[in-house]
């Protein structure tokens, strides 16, 4: 599991933020529905998050999907624990679990506006 | 084999593999022509929706890897996007008196 020289990166990004996306393009412009959709849910909770852009390097984007046993993109780590991709978010933004799982690290996550 | 669609094939793996009591596989690549991943001929994005006992007492990602590994080759292969709904049976009645 740490042979490949890129958990290396990982493991620093999600040791390094509460609250970190792995996603396509950037939490300000998301080059991707699925990866948007997580940016949507954490925004309207208010929490800050680290976006980390896969298509900056190939190496990452595949790195990832290695890393987490998960071959799609976005995925969403909370205090260095894997939470799941969009469709888990999702499910989780709709029941409230998502914002009782950032309560429960100590994370502020209100809903805005 | 090459007379299969896609959304046959998907189904046809997840019924071997998790022998589910309600499976719905819908191509959504139309949704997407032009976008990244999509390509000539479409069959690269699905939406599937399936209702397993085999997923009793499991967490979501354990669920939803369940899938993803029934579907291994067909993501290396052609399908770039896959939206993935896992329900229990209970789950699922719950959801359908709600
Ligand atoms: N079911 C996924 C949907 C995301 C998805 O299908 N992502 C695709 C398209 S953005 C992906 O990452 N494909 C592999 C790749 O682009 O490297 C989720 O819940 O996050």
């Amino acid at each position: 599991m740490t042979d490949n020289p890129v958990f290396e990166r990982i493991q620093q990004e999600i040791g390094g933020s509460d609250v970190v996306l792995f996603m396509k393009g950037t939490p300000v412009f998301p080059q991707c529905g699925f990866s948007a959709a997580v940016v949507q849910a954490l925004s309207h909770l208010g929490v800050k998050f680290k976006g980390v852009n896969v298509l900056e390097d190939p190496g990452l984007r595949e790195g990832i999907k290695q890393f987490s046993n998960w071959p799609t993109i976005p995925q969403l780590y909370v205090k260095g624990e894997f939470v799941g991709g969009c469709d888990i978010v999702r499910e989780m933004f709709q029941s409230g679990e998502l914002q009782e799982l950032l309560h429960s690290h100590g994370i502020d996550a209100q809903p805005v506006g | 084999m090459s007379d299969e669609t896609m959304a046959a094939r998907i189904e046809r793996r997840l019924q071997d593999s998790l022998a589910p009591a309600r499976l719905k596989v819908v191509d959504d690549s139309h949704r997407h022509a032009g976008h990244s991943g999509w390509r000539e001929g479409g069959e690269t994005h699905f939406r599937v929706e399936i209702v397993a006992p085999a997923f009793e007492g499991l967490s979501r990602i354990a669920r939803q890897r369940m899938v993803y590994d029934a579907l291994r080759a067909e993501l290396e292969e052609r399908v770039h996007a896959l939206q993935v709904r896992t329900l229990t049976p209970a789950e699922d009645a719950a959801r359908r008196t709600s």
